[in-house]
């Protein structure tokens, strides 16, 4: 029996990138919250580091050998993939063993998976990015390749909310983009829901920023990161200002086990959160964000 | 390399069959002796060093009032506590006597009740002192316990399945005793660890890992009521091993109830 | 179309193991055909038959000499070509260096003898969730063999008509045989098939035998255990999610799992990693999983799927609305095993008919008493 397998768009070299687990080194580790680290990486084989690339908002299986392997999204500059960055919270049975990598400890890398945030899709208009807590983390590469592309869009602006100050990701790059960035065009405004003596910026939760990034919901392409609750608000405000949920992506994270669509955890009604997403568009899965544990 | 753990083993109100699964490890002994310092552990060596430790696993129930107070130390010299077992999660087979008359139990088991002290009631541990993971099962599985040792030194914390028996059973290709023999089975809400053990001898599953993921205990108990037994014979397929875990325990009295008040 | 008596059918179960297949066909075991590897005709359930209905199955004795006069058990060839649990790789850490290895590609072909049309389009199934990029998946299931049976006796819980998957094997086989009394007539799928038959000493079948051989099948559609109505069942499912019927069935529903591992085409699994005490060496493992467990949909804030509710909903929703979405074809092939080896008996056809009768109620929320 000979399989038809010749249908299918995924070349032989994408699949062993799924399949089969590259050794990379812990390069770097860098605190930059509470509980919560980026790990920077190169992959091991020169051949592999070479032809690495991915695309901002995509995923790697990222493994300790023995333990087991988490989805997490590339956190660094799509632009520079032979130095690979994830940011990851110590939450859990796996990421708990991560939070104790040290440079120089071997871990394993398996994608990148799933559809990007469509960068492209907002040029000629406005990118406004909304991220929330760990929601920034997979949003800032697509952060990374506006700032590199600039000139391609009218405005690029930035909101970002978390819990407190002490649980704000990328704060030195954060307080860079807020304070001197703006002079290149990049609109950076942080709050914290709690905030403290030392906190510089806004108080609340994100979508509060909402009126100081005065958006115009005919040119803007909204970019949207975070928890599902955080991102449900973000999503009913930006539609009653006028943004059509066609121009709306959101990032939506699921327990995954494969990243090659045979496992089975991912589902999302009809999706597969490892390949039709991890990025969707609002207007394809906004009825299914509004089912309870589907 | 940091140095290896301190690892103690106790017991309390128990039959030994957990630490046994230990030391009838054989060569993964002589591995775990690589990796860890047992520092006390009654069974294995008359070596007994002072806490605190960085692991310490606890088989048995809390029955005695001593052991009230001995657990309590316990806990205090120790980083991780880790339960073993039915008895240690559950309270075991002598929480049969849990709502009954201690008194009139002591006298039918024992010649001499005189000496015996015990509680009115057989706790799991997690019921006096703060435990960091549980491990189920009569006897627990010695791979879950030395894969749960080895998760703990890799630097975290394993969670073992709450999966029904049934995926084990099957699995494995094991014929299913309720449906192909219309033999009660409490795989269907027992948890998985045990690997199919009682199936695979096509004998129904007793519940040793305890209740699974929230179990439908209500709904299997209609079934084994269908397959002609009385509410008190199903009542006391759930009050068996695990029988004083909640899940079990609710279901047998609400089902002893019924049968009372239908006589 | 070819007839083969008796002995040429010993003589194919022979040739298949001389060629150096594995021999996987029917036998019984713990009171239930199972599938397992079996040396030659000998093994096969020869005068046996089943009852089945929701949550029962018991094996009879009939008293005469057919091979193939039952309906399927608990196994299909699932548990060979996507086996229960697999080694997919091997890491070694020594010295801060750390190497993996991928687990060989498997050695063994399987010749499947005496599978249902329900299970080889489950294969098909299959193929299009792991023949991509599960290489070992792909290597087993190009270097088997696939004999298939007509089938001339559904079971109790049967609805492979109503799913368009049977009872007469229309794809996905070498050789498609059906048992007539003294024989079987065959009909090679391959130039495979074809070849072997070459081999065995087989006949034209008469006008006779081909007309009994069509009534084989004819008859087993009449005598169906149960039907579905097939239906736009994906706007179903899908405008039905907050449907009562899922709390009901949550109430009789165990998450025991036991539908899905005997589903030939769920493929739900886990990747579970172990490690050796000294830390050195680990190995990762597939194992079968399913959407019944609670964890299986487990995340750091919390579980997805907490209710046996929801997890009910994602299981049927998947199998015969979503499966479309994401594969092209129904979950669905109608072998029943769902309805049978469910401990107990909750019927995936009933279950849909009775949303289809109450279409687009809704579950009332209980009242919050302040």
């Amino acid at each position: 029996m000979s399989l038809d397998v010749s249908a299918s768009a995924v070349s032989e070299a994408e699949i062993l990138a799924g399949v089969a687990p590259r050794v990379a080194t812990v390069r770097r580790v860098v605190q930059e919250a509470y509980e919560t680290y980026t790990y920077w990486l190169t992959l091991d084989d020169p051949v592999v580091r070479r032809a690495y690339r991915f695309e901002p908002g995509q995923i790697n299986m990222f493994g300790v050998v023995g333990v087991g392997e988490i989805p997490i999204s590339v956190s660094s500059d799509p632009a520079r993939p032979m130095r690979l960055a994830h940011t990851i919270r110590a939450t859990g049975r796996v990421t708990n063993v991560i939070k104790g990598l040290r440079p120089g400890d071997r871990v394993t890398l398996r994608g990148p998976f799933g559809r990007p945030w469509p960068v492209s899709a907002a040029r000629g208009g406005n990118l406004l990015v909304v991220a929330g807590g760990l929601g920034l983390a997979p949003a800032r590469p697509a952060i990374y390749r506006a700032i590199r592309d600039r000139g391609a869009f009218r405005r690029v602006i930035v909101l970002v909310g978390a819990r407190g100050p002490e649980h704000m990701l990328f704060r030195h790059e954060l307080d860079a983009w807020a304070q001197w960035l703006r002079f290149r065009g990049i609109e950076t405004h942080l709050t914290v829901d709690i905030a403290d003596d030392t906190w510089p910026y806004g108080e609340g939760v994100v979508t509060t920023l909402f009126p100081r990034a005065s958006i115009d919901p005919r040119v803007t392409t909204v970019f949207t990161c975070g928890p599902e609750i955080m991102m449900r608000f973000a999503v009913r405000d930006l539609l009653g200002l006028g943004v059509p949920a066609r121009r709306i992506w959101l990032s939506i994270e699921r327990n995954m086990h494969c990243g090659v669509k045979l496992c089975g955890h991912c589902q999302l009604g009809p999706y597969f959160v490892c390949a039709d997403g991890p990025i969707f568009r609002y207007d394809e899965i906004g009825e299914l964000m509004g089912v309870a544990e589907l | 390399m940091s140095p290896k753990p301190r690892v103690a083993v106790f017991k309390m109100a128990s039959c030994d069959g957990c630490q046994l699964q230990l030391l009838d490890a054989e060569d993964a002994l002589l591995e775990l002796a690589g990796a860890i310092e047992i520092a006390n552990f009654a069974e294995a060596s008359s070596r007994l060093e002072e806490g605190p430790y960085d692991v310490t696993l606890v088989e048995g129930s809390i029955s005695t009032p001593e052991q009230v107070e001995q657990i309590k130390e316990i806990r205090a010299v120790s980083r991780f506590l880790m339960t073993i077992g039915a008895c240690a999660t559950s309270g075991g087979i002598q929480a049969l006597r849990n709502g009954r008359d201690l008194a009139e139990v002591v006298r039918q088991v024992y010649p001499t009740p005189e000496y015996v002290r015990s509680l009115e009631r057989s706790t799991p541990v997690a019921e006096h002192v703060k435990v960091d993971l549980e491990l189920t099962g009569c006897p627990v599985d010695r791979g879950q316990l030395l894969g749960a040792i080895a998760w703990l030194l890799q630097g975290s914390v394993p969670r073992p399945p709450t999966t029904p028996v049934c995926i084990e059973c099957k699995r494995r290709g094991y014929v299913c005793v309720v449906v192909a023999r219309g033999e009660p089975c409490l795989g269907p809400v027992t948890r998985t660890g045990c690997g199919a053990l009682c199936p695979a001898f096509a004998r129904g599953c007793y519940g040793c890992f305890g209740p699974s993921q929230p179990p439908n205990t209500e709904a299997l108990a209609r079934r084994f009521l269908e397959l002609g037994m009385s509410p008190v014979q199903v009542a006391e397929k759930f009050r068996f091993i695990t029988g004083y875990a909640p899940a079990f325990r609710e279901t047998a009295e609400r089902l002893e109830r019924e049968e009372a008040s239908a006589t | 179309m070819r007839f083969l008596d008796e002995e040429g059918f010993g003589r194919l179960m022979a040739l298949l193991a001389a060629r150096g297949y594995v021999v996987i066909g029917p036998t019984v075991r713990d009171g239930a055909i199972v599938l397992d590897r079996i040396d030659g005709a000998k093994d096969l359930p020869r005068g046996i038959r089943e009852a089945q209905g929701p949550g029962a199955y018991r094996l009879e004795a009939t008293g005469d000499h057919q091979l193939f006069a039952w309906s399927h058990g608990p196994d299909s060839a699932k548990r060979f070509l996507f086996p229960p649990r697999e080694v997919l790789s091997t890491a070694t850490r020594l010295e801060g260096e750390l190497r993996v290895d991928p687990a060989p590609l498997p050695e063994v072909r399987y010749a499947f003898v005496g599978l249902r049309s329900c299970d080889l389009h489950a294969i098909e199934v299959q193929d299009r969730v792991f023949a991509i990029a599960d290489p070992a998946y792909r290597k087993r299931r190009e270097e088997s063999f696939y004999v298939g049976v007509n089938c001339g006796h559904p079971g109790g819980t049967c609805f492979c008509d109503s799913m368009g998957t049977g009872p007469r094997c229309a794809a996905g086989f070498d050789l498609a045989l059906t048992e007539l009394g003294g024989g079987f007539t065959v009909e090679p799928g391959t130039a495979r098939g074809e070849e072997l038959l070459s081999e065995l000493g087989s006949r034209e079948a008469t006008g006779a035998e081909a007309a009994a051989a069509a009534a084989v099948t004819d008859g087993a559609r009449e005598r169906m255990g149960r039907r579905l109505e097939t239906d736009d069942l994906p706007g179903l499912l899908y405008r039905n999610r907050e449907h009562p019927r899922w709390d009901q069935v949550a109430s009789r529903c165990l998450t025991c799992t036991n539908c899905t591992m005997v589903c030939p085409t769920c493929f739900c699994n886990d990747v579970v990693d172990g490690i050796s005490l000294d830390g050195t060496e680990a190995t990762r493992t597939r194992e079968w999983a399913s959407c019944f467990s609670e964890e299986f949909s487990h995340m750091a804030p919390g579980d997805v799927r907490k209710s046996a509710r929801s997890r009910y909903r994602q299981w049927l929703t998947h199998k015969f609305a979503s499966w479309i979405d994401q594969f092209g074809t129904s979950g669905c092939v109608g072998c029943g095993r769902c309805i049978t080896w469910c401990p107990v008996g909750i019927d995936v056809t009933e279950e849909i008919a009775a949303i289809r009768v109450t279409d687009g109620e809704v579950a009332v929320a209980e009242e919050v008493v302040a």
